[in-house]
């Protein structure tokens, strides 16, 4: 089942020093169950793809359609969880509290909260935290918090925005690996932006590779990589192949003379 | 010239007394931190006395601290109907009427921007309006009784509650703002979920302002017609009796009343913003 399609999808923002054009002839499918990455240097529109996605940015050409709806339709259902770059908690709610902000938006009844909240915080082993406030957690917890939030609802597409780009490479590890249990107990469909590209072929069963000024697809690559992946996978020469090929994109996309 | 010696040497020896706390390895404690003021205070009352008695300083430029408690403990029951008068009734529904008028008119401004460019510049203009000159105005439209003080009161503090108000409800970051989008809430659920509690430090900011504001507003408005108590009356009329001892007594009131008041609004402040980096301790 197709969840997200693209096709010669175009965006141009107006700006004071003349267009600049975000997205240009953007084709894509995302099937049900893909983890997709968006890799490319800043600039590349993997952000803004995303956005479209979310319906927090509007295309202005071509078509984009998320579960056969458009993706403002698509918002309005609550077809998406989003994770921001950011954690984004509310420092005035606790973790059990920022993770009841979207059910409580959404109309969940008291029992169902409780049962969601302990499942999602579980899922994301911070079970135990429920009553800490956001600042007084590590970074690390608290994009921890911020998945859990975005999953504590019935949302079959999990939307990931550099989500442990603010983070160190050990809690980077740590977290993907957790990333990718979640991905297989859930069974969702996650779209990934990343300017990292081990965190993009560990994680990925496609890795879309994005270049600049226009904002395009270069190369998108099936992961030959099983779904089950140990961190030490990152040594197998089929991880370095990958690896590499999402380097000739990327080099190829992007002019370094600049 | 005893007791100006006498309190030369009570000034000193209540300095070295604070030195001596402050240098102490126990000045972190809470009997260190209260001892400090109330040193300070008990030996700035003291010299007041002995200054004013050995100088022979006239009561009517300065009364002694001891003349001041008198008049305060004696006048007690007019010090009460005058507080009830002037604080209870004008300054306090002043000071409810207009903030909640002040937080009606930022939530409109808020919803519709169009008034953000008419309303604001009103409420700047009348925030610029000398309390002189609409005392007696409102005098004149509400009467001698509390409700025209309350009225200067309702001047005073709506636009400090309001410019607050307003920037509070504008200070949500981008990302909060997308996150209540991605959600598809509607706009009650973000101001009360999102922008309403992020407003809050905001809010309480102009609500403090407001309390020192309303104070003022509610005595000073007294000077221009009022029933025959309140505390700006009181004042007014013991000016010309020279009876500064009670001028004294009602301003020691004054500073009372206006210090819990403020304290209040700060205490709830800190029940409600205690997540803001201002108000969390470590």
């Amino acid at each position: 089942m197709t969840v997200v399609k693209a096709d010669d999808l175009a965006l141009t923002f107006q700006t004071n020093d003349g267009p600049v054009h975000a997205l240009a002839d953007v084709n894509l499918t995302v099937e049900k169950g893909d983890f997709v990455s968006f890799i490319g240097p800043s600039g590349c529109g993997k952000t803004t793809f995303l956005r479209c996605i979310a319906g927090l940015e509007t295309p202005t050409g071509g078509s984009l359609t998320v579960n056969g709806m458009t993706p403002d339709e698509a918002r309005r259902s609550r077809a998406y969880g989003y994770v921001f770059q950011a954690a984004g908690l509310y420092p005035w709610r606790t973790i059990a509290g920022n993770v009841r902000l979207p059910l409580e938006i959404m109309g969940y009844s008291r029992a169902e909260m409780a049962e969601r909240i302990a499942r999602v915080l579980e899922l994301v082993e911070l079970s135990g935290f429920e009553k800490k406030y956001p600042w007084q957690l590590s970074g690390g917890m608290q994009q921890r918090a911020s998945i859990a939030r975005a999953l504590a609802f019935d949302a079959d597409i999990l939307l990931m925005d550099e989500p442990f780009g603010a983070l160190d490479e050990i809690v980077r590890d740590h977290l993907n690996e957790q990333l990718l249990k979640l991905w297989a107990r859930t069974e969702k469909t996650i779209c990934f932006v990343t300017h990292s590209i081990p965190e993009a072929v560990y994680l990925s069963t496609r890795i879309v590779v994005m270049s600049p000024r226009p904002g395009r697809i270069t190369d998108v690559i099936e992961s030959p990589l099983p779904r089950e992946r140990p961190l030490d996978i990152r040594d197998s020469t089929q991880f370095l192949e990958v690896a590499h090929r999402v380097r000739e994109g990327l080099r190829a996309g992007h002019a370094y003379d600049q | 010239m005893g007791l100006v010696i006498a309190a030369l040497v009570l000034w000193g020896a209540g300095w070295m007394m604070n030195m001596a706390i402050a240098a102490s390895p126990r000045r972190t404690t809470l009997a260190a931190r209260v001892a400090v003021p109330v040193i300070f205070g008990i030996t700035v009352l003291v010299m007041w006395e002995l200054l004013v008695r050995g100088l022979g300083v006239s009561p009517i430029i300065l009364p002694a601290p001891s003349a001041i408690a008198g008049a305060f403990a004696e006048q007690t029951h007019t010090l009460w109907l005058d507080f009830r008068q002037t604080v209870l009734k004008g300054a306090l529904s002043g000071f409810f009427i207009g903030c909640a008028a002040a937080f009606a008119a930022a939530l409109a401004i808020d919803r519709v921007p169009f008034l953000q460019r008419g309303l604001l510049p009103i409420g700047n203009f009348v925030a610029a309006l000398p309390i002189i000159g609409v005392a007696p105005i409102m005098v004149g439209w509400f009467g001698f009784d509390w409700e025209s003080k309350a009225a200067v009161v309702v001047v005073m503090v709506f636009f400090p509650m309001l410019i607050n108000t307003v920037q509070g409800l504008a200070d949500t970051t981008a990302m909060q703002r997308d996150l209540m989008k991605t959600y598809s809430a509607g706009y009650w659920q973000s101001l009360f979920k999102l922008r309403l509690p992020a407003a809050l430090p905001f809010i309480f900011n102009g609500l403090k302002i407001s309390t020192t504001l309303a104070l003022i507003g509610a005595i000073v408005a007294e000077y221009f017609g009022s029933p025959t108590h309140g505390m700006g009356f009181r004042i007014s009329t013991e000016v010309g009796r020279l009876g500064l001892d009670m001028v004294w007594a009602e301003i020691t009131a004054a500073a009372i009343a206006g210090t819990c008041f403020y304290g209040v609004v700060a205490l709830i402040e800190r029940g409600l913003t205690f997540w803001h980096p201002s108000q969390r301790s470590g």
